[in-house]
């Protein structure tokens, strides 16, 4: 018979005052199997352990039980210390008599009583344990990062400069995301793309980084350590290493289509280079526009291409990856502009939203950073912004503050004022919201040298009047009306995940939050971990953020990466699930059950990919035979405790 | 006078909310009576039929499983299972003419100590009144 020892913890007095420790010793110490009960003040204090340790080497104790606080604060402490001694890790068991008794009852007969059942329980537990040893597997020292903007770059920059082979995904034909259509960015007014631009070089010429642009993840399967990712590359019809950037293409073209990275305030060609510093610097064709191909109905980018870089029969490509880790960078969208119809944004030419204002804004926008109304071309001498626009709004639009509004919207009250000298610049708001490294001195420097006019309140209606942009709205700091003839209006509105970020995490099976963000694993402590292990977020995928708050999270989840990529061997609980040959007959009712795909028939069989389990037990809930079980909380164990918890 | 009848419960808790919802309770020192015996299990989902059958046969007066919130089982769908299974065990439960306050189901988040200790109340009174459970005890 195994020889089980027990530890009785008084905790002070938050077992001992409840729970007549002594008593409940000597009941165990009758229990059948167990050698040793003994009590002492605190378990988890050093001589406490040794005691332990002691017991188990003099009385060559099989396994132990500590009845003490939760297992969720010592279980490791005591699993160590009986390693220590020299027994399995699993031959040490917790009784938790303090959160689950002492703390919750005041008649001592009665708590002792249960604290003695949860005791023996857990002795009738520890003696059908198995020992075992954690599971390990190989890791894939390579990491996949998803979305290319700078969140995404910054990762791959971190995980490359670590010495790990990184492959970088981006659907649209450059790198850069938003960043690269902005033109300054608060509060240091520096120019976007001169600071992003040497880190997208960087990635280009970087040894370890193998960027894969105008494709998308299709699939993901395994595990953390040991990822497989199937991408699908999407034909550009051009050879970037033969393109030598010389236009000629897109001179010729004779489909004009609205500019995404002008947000429609310019067209484009069918084929077309998104900007002049993309990454990589080559064309694409973009068959949405074009006449065809199948067959061939216009052809003349090809004619005079010389290079001839132009290959019209070039076809999807499926590439398959393996990685350890992968990092989700997918980034934001500013919410729809058909919601926004109150405020006539699709409607009127001179409503813009912000990302619109900064192509004007910038030196290589549409107007060569001139600031002119795109209706008429003129100088806006009086300009209305608006913030909170589809934010903060439960009932209609976003629940959620887009949290940048505030500060893009000061910078481009600023940015206008530093263009048009004798302009004016309204902004409505319902509060500032300014905390940052040098943000509250910003928004004030907008007010005190640009003359920026706050009005705190709603606009309540947007409307064309002889060639201005009505604006009606209140102050309600003042309680006045006002109305203000407008040339141009700025609509600061919310950041939304971007589109097709759910299907994409449906595909990695990490979880969202109610508007569509994706969940971190512990809003403070596990910021930039998703739930699923191996699988990391950052940017503004994750929440609406700024541009350092972006870049740190990705460098935190680079790092987080590098940790699990640096690792040798990945280790895994061993309470898996494990089956039982005799008695499985292949039914395969586990097997649809499992939320990992972890199991499986063969020969008629099911099999246990023993890295995959979780040990959660669905399985063996559903198994009609018994046929699997998980270790060390089995069917047997479980009548055991029942019934010692009913008084044996 | 005789003695208040006390019924005997036991209690599986998943590890990841209701056991921690449990803990909770504790740490927060709330108080509910000790009729109940937790057992940890690892999920709502992995409570087999033959856990609640056992626990009746050997002589409890109440069962109760409970679970995280449907949809936010640490195993993803672990607690979906559950609910359809408790539902089916608990119309099997009615057929045999168990009294069906005796079985009874619950999610409990780690952040419910309150509700945890409020469904023990509950259920402890509920109890009271129905006496000892015989219909499937196996009397030894
Ligand atoms: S882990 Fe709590 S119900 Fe599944």
């Amino acid at each position: 018979m195994k020889r089980t020892g027990v530890f009785i913890c008084h905790c002070g007095i938050n077992i001992a005052g409840t729970v007549d420790v002594k008593k409940a010793a000597k009941e165990l110490a009758k229990h059948k199997g167990v050698v040793h009960s003994e009590e002492y003040v605190y378990m988890c204090s050093d001589p406490g352990q040794n005691l332990i340790i002691d017991a188990i080497k003099e009385k060559k104790l099989d396994n132990v039980v500590i009845a003490c606080c939760s297992p969720t604060l010592h279980e490791t402490t005591f699993r160590n210390a009986a390693k220590s001694a020299g027994i399995n890790t699993f031959q040490c068991e917790i009784a938790n008599i303090r959160e689950q008794c002492s703390w919750v009852h005041k008649d001592m007969n009665k708590a002792t009583d249960k604290a003695i059942k949860i005791t023996k329980s857990a002795v009738e537990r520890v003696r059908r344990n198995e020992s075992l040893e954690p599971i390990s597997v190989p890791v894939t020292r390579r990491a996949l990062v998803i979305g290319g903007g700078i969140a995404g770059i910054q990762s791959a920059l971190d995980l490359a400069n670590s010495g790990f082979e990184v492959v970088l995904v981006e659907r649209s034909p450059s790198i850069g995301g938003h960043m690269i259509q902005l033109s300054e960015t608060f509060p240091t007014l520096d120019c976007s793309q001169c600071i992003l631009t040497p880190k997208m070089v960087e990635v280009s010429k970087h040894p370890k980084i193998k960027l894969m642009t105008y494709s998308e993840v299709q699939e993901v399967s395994g595990y953390v350590g040991n990822f497989k990712v199937k991408i699908l590359k999407k034909p550009t019809y051009v050879d970037p290493d033969k393109c030598t950037l010389c236009d000629e293409c897109s001179k010729v073209c004779p489909v004009l289509v609205s500019n995404e990275f002008d947000l429609g305030l310019t067209g484009r060609r069918a084929i077309y280079i998104p900007f002049p510093q993309a990454i990589p610097a080559t064309y694409t064709l973009d068959i949405k526009g074009c006449p065809g191909l199948l067959p061939i109905a216009c052809g003349k980018c090809a004619d005079v291409c010389e290079p001839e870089a132009i290959d019209y029969d070039m076809k999807p490509e499926i590439v398959e990856e393996e990685v350890g880790a992968i990092i989700v960078t997918t980034g934001y969208d500013l919410y729809d502009k058909e919601n926004m119809a109150e405020y006539g944004y699709g409607k009127y030419a001179d409503v813009l939203d912000g990302l619109q204002f900064e192509r004007l804004c910038s030196a290589s926008g549409p107007t060569m950073g001139k600031i002119l109304r795109p209706s008429d071309h003129k100088e806006p001498k009086e300009v209305v912004f608006i913030q909170c626009v589809g934010s903060r709004d439960p009932e209609l639009h976003c629940a959620y503050c887009s949290k940048i509004c505030c500060m893009y919207t000061a910078k481009h009250a600023m940015l206008y004022k530093h263009h048009v000298h004798d302009g004016q610049a309204y902004i409505f708001y319902i509060d500032i919201r300014s905390g940052g490294k040098g943000y509250e001195e910003f928004v004030q420097r907008a007010v005190e040298e640009d003359g920026v006019l706050y009005l705190r309140g709603k606009v309540s209606k947007i409307f064309e009047d002889k060639g201005k942009i009505k604006v009606w709205g209140v102050d309600t700091l003042s309680g006045k009306d006002i109305e203000i003839d407008a040339d141009m209006v700025v609509l600061a509105t919310a950041m939304r995940p971007s589109k097709g970020a759910e299907e994409l995490a449906k595909k990695l099976k990490i979880a969202m939050d109610k508007d569509g963000f994706l969940s971190e694993a512990h809003p403070k402590l596990r910021p930039v971990e998703s739930v699923t292990s191996g699988m990391f977020l950052a940017g503004a995928a994750q929440a609406p953020k700024d541009i350092p708050e972006a870049v740190a999270q990705a460098s935190g989840a680079a790092a987080k990466a590098i940790a699990i990529l640096s690792q040798d061997r990945l280790y895994h609980a061993p309470t898996v699930a494990k089956v039982n040959l005799n008695l499985c007959t292949g039914c395969g009712m586990c097997v649809e059950v499992c939320p990992y795909e972890a199991l499986s028939l063969k020969d008629g069989k099911v099999e246990v990919n023993e890295v995959l389990c979780e040990g959660c037990g669905t399985c063996s809930a559903t198994c009609l035979r018994a046929a699997i079980q998980v270790k060390n909380l089995t069917p047997l164990q479980v009548h055991e405790m029942i019934s010692i918890s009913l008084g044996g | 006078m005789a003695e208040e009848f006390e019924p005997k419960i036991v209690a599986f808790l998943c590890k990841w909310c209701s056991s921690a919802g449990s803990d909770l309770a504790g740490v927060s020192r709330m108080e509910y009576p000790p009729n109940v015996v937790p057992i940890q299990v690892m999920c709502s989902g992995s409570v087999s039929p033959l856990y609640v059958l056992s626990a009746f046969n050997k002589g409890a007066d109440g069962v109760l499983v409970s679970g995280c919130h449907p949809g936010d089982c640490h195993y993803i769908k672990g607690n979906f299972y559950a609910r359809r299974r408790i539902a089916l065990v608990k119309r099997l439960l009615d057929f045999i003419g168990l009294e069906p306050q005796r079985f009874q189901m619950s999610w409990v988040s780690a952040a419910e100590g309150t509700k945890y200790t409020q469904i023990i109340k509950d259920f402890v009174q509920e109890l009271k009144p129905l006496g000892p459970q015989t219909k499937l005890r196996r009397d030894l």
